[in-house]
């Protein structure tokens, strides 16, 4: 079973496709990445995939279950981590964790989240502050934190570096990596095109809404006979 | 254009949307019309006073009476004895008043003794329209002492100067629903009113204002810092959601309500300490069951205001527009507040109380004096009208979390044209 099919996805915002009947799916356990310029479609699409927006066309299952008919439960195996997300301000850190544990109770232990949670975010004694008083990097980290810590099937990661320096950037990408080591399926999408040759097992080049490309970096790059991703999007839309 | 020019422009063109120009508009209609009621309220002041005359004086000033009130006055229902006076007053045969002039009226004044005339009133309104016709009766009452005042000079009935100069007196007995105030003006009546009667509206809108804002902003804030995608994405019904949000913000309102007025309650029974009557010793209090009815109309109002309030928010993008949402909830607070002002329910034109009933806010406003007019049936059918349209607004607020437009706000079809394509590629390579 996949983790996630997409087939013949179409997202209308009013009269603008927004994105134009792609298909693609990515495989349980691995790390997916939707790569492309600013106003591909990425992060329409994910918004799609996390039942937050309705869908204009195509079928999307997730681990089987059907994201129109199925939303509800869709809703129980996915996390989702918004593009510039923020959080709760005048919560601290440890607060925060606290309320969005809550909201997987019974199912989950709320204690035991928010004890897997603290171990990622890893913000020492800084976690009992105001999120307000935080920077971007700690916030990044409270957020990933926050997706993660409920273990989910299936993480939904949108633009998780953008905005950061180098060595925050590098932080996230490693607790990305090694906190989905057990079982939890990754897509994430990036317009550094960089990042995800070191994150990704495979990826979709999307432009204008239309998947132009897919495969393993490494495939792409042999294709096309280029060194980098970049030179691969660059040979793909010309 | 020079630097101040260009942001001036750029901050009139942020300032006067929609958002902003209508609620004033509407604003301003409204208080046109009040304006208009107000001029009715004149009109009736150029107008001669109507009320029931009971004359059981056969004597000379019974006859002066008569004469100068038919002269001053419209007087609708004439008698000679009290009991058929009251009874006419009963049946609504004499308008707001009854004036009676006792049978040792004429013989007082010829004995140098003050003439006293009675005044019996049935109250049917508070407020503007109500006192102005009582303010008419009573400078009829004046005008026909006047009266008097020249026949003892000119005929010399008495040299006592001072009963010359206010030869009669009056003494009122005011009737209200089926109580009976003997003592009392409509006035005193109406002061006692408006002065109980202004807490409820002021904190209703005090506290539509201050909760339906906090459920507008937080709407706002959430979608600003993107915690509603996150949300919205958690194992939670869609419902629950917007019910937790309401409930919250209907708690914190209760709360706010509450200490309004414990406040005003408190700064309201300082005032009255100093008042002439007490409403209670006459049957005019408000019983338990009356203030629960209050309590639940204050409670749906606001849950009425929170759930429009809620729907507002799914249409606000970020904090600052928030800001602009609020202001038509705003005005739909202040409007029926300021009519309670001067007016009592029942007074106003139909199309006035039209506007009023539609607004849930003025329901609580109004209740304190209809309940105490007797007019429950408003009192309840605003209650009714107020669940439903709570029921409406939150059933709405449910559906638009389910709808793209939460997250997308309004897509403007004009201006997404550009990318019109017919293209439906499936995009996966092999
Ligand atoms: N709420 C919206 N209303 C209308 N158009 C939108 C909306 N959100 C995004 N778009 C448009 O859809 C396209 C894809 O946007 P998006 O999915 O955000 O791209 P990406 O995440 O790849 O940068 C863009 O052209 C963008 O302008
Ligand atoms: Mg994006």
């Amino acid at each position: 079973m996949f983790a996630v099919e997409v087939k013949g996805l179409v997202k209308d915002y009013g009269q603008f496709h927004a994105v134009k009947g792609i298909s693609f799916d990515v495989k349980e356990g691995e790390v997916f990445g939707l790569i492309g310029p600013n106003g591909a479609g990425k992060t329409t699409t994910l918004r799609v995939l996390s039942t937050l927006l309705e869908i204009s066309g195509g079928k999307v299952s997730i681990f089987g279950l059907d994201l129109k008919e199925q939303a509800g439960e869709v809703r129980k195996v996915i996390s989702y981590l918004p593009e510039d997300a923020g959080a709760y301000r005048n919560m601290t850190g440890r607060e925060y964790l606290d309320f969005m544990a809550g909201f997987f109770a019974p199912e989950k232990d709320p204690k035991k989240l928010l004890e897997r949670g603290l171990e990622i975010v890893r913000l020492g004694e800084r976690i009992d502050d105001k999120i307000e008083t935080y920077s971007k990097g700690m916030a990044r980290r409270l957020l990933v934190g926050r997706a993660l810590m409920v273990e989910p099937k299936l993480a939904i990661l949108d633009e998780i570096t953008s905005g950061l320096d180098v060595v925050n950037a590098q932080a996230i990408r490693k607790v990305v990596r090694d906190r989905t080591k057990e079982g939890t399926t990754v897509l994430l999408s990036s317009h550094n095109m960089l990042e995800v040759e070191l994150m990704c097992d495979r990826i979709a080049l999307i432009n204008d809404g239309v998947i132009v490309e897919s495969g393993t970096p490494k495939e792409l790059k042999e294709r096309y006979k280029a060194t980098n991703i970049e030179e691969v999007f660059v040979e793909v839309v010309k | 254009m020079s630097g101040p020019g260009r942001i001036m422009k750029k901050e009139i063109k942020e300032l006067l949307t929609p958002a902003t120009i209508v609620p004033i508009i509407i604003m301003a209609v409204l208080f046109a019309s009040l304006g208009g009621a107000f001029n009715g309220v004149r009109e009736q002041l150029e107008n001669k006073p109507e009320f029931g005359l009971a004359v059981d004086d056969a004597g000379t000033f019974g006859i002066l009476a008569r004469e100068s009130f038919n002269s001053t006055s419209n007087i609708i229902y004439n008698a000679t004895s009290l009991q058929d006076g009251l009874q006419a007053l009963q049946d609504g045969k004499c308008g707001q008043a009854l004036v009676y002039i006792p049978g040792n009226y004429t013989a007082n004044l010829m004995n140098n003794k003050t003439g006293w005339v009675d005044v019996y009133w049935m109250k049917k309104g508070t407020g503007l329209t109500a006192s102005v016709q009582t303010a008419l009766v009573q400078a009829s009452i004046t005008s026909m002492g006047k009266a008097v005042s020249t026949y003892m000079i000119v005929y010399g009935v008495t040299t006592n100067s001072s009963l010359i100069l206010s030869p009669i007196q009056t003494y009122s007995t005011t009737y209200l629903n089926d109580k009976v105030m003997p003592g009392i003006t409509p006035d005193q009546v109406d002061t006692v009113f408006t002065s109980s009667s202004l807490i409820v509206p002021l904190i209703v809108m005090l506290v539509v204002i201050m909760a339906g804002s906090m459920v507008i902003n937080s709407m706002g804030s959430e979608k600003e810092n993107k915690t509603l995608e996150t949300l919205l994405t958690m194992p939670v019904k869609r419902t629950w959601i917007v019910f937790g949000k309401l409930a919250g913000a209907t708690v914190v309102g209760l709360i706010v309500a509450g200490i309004y007025m414990i406040g005003m309650g408190y700064y309201l029974s300082s005032l009255m300490a100093g008042s002439t009557i007490d409403l209670a010793k006459y049957g005019l209090t408000l019983g338990m069951g009356d203030y629960v009815v209050i309590g639940v109309s204050l409670f749906l109002a606001l849950l009425c205001g929170l759930a429009l309030c809620m729907i507002l928010g799914i249409f606000t993008k970020n904090f600052k527009a928030a800001q602009t949402m609020v202001l038509p909830v705003t005005m739909l607070a202040i409007i029926p507040m300021l009519i309670s002002m001067f007016s009592d329910f029942n007074s106003l034109p139909l199309f006035l109380q039209i506007a009023v009933f539609a607004i849930p806010f003025s329901h609580p406003m109004f209740a304190f004096n209809n309940i105490m007019m007797g007019n429950y049936m408003i009192v309840f059918a605003g209650i009714a009208y107020m669940a439903v349209f709570a029921l409406a607004a939150m059933f709405i607020a449910v559906y638009l979390f389910r709808k793209d437009i939460l997250l997308t706000g309004r897509v403007r079809s004009a201006e997404r044209k550009k990318g019109f394509s017919l293209i439906n590629l499936p995009g996966w390579k092999k």
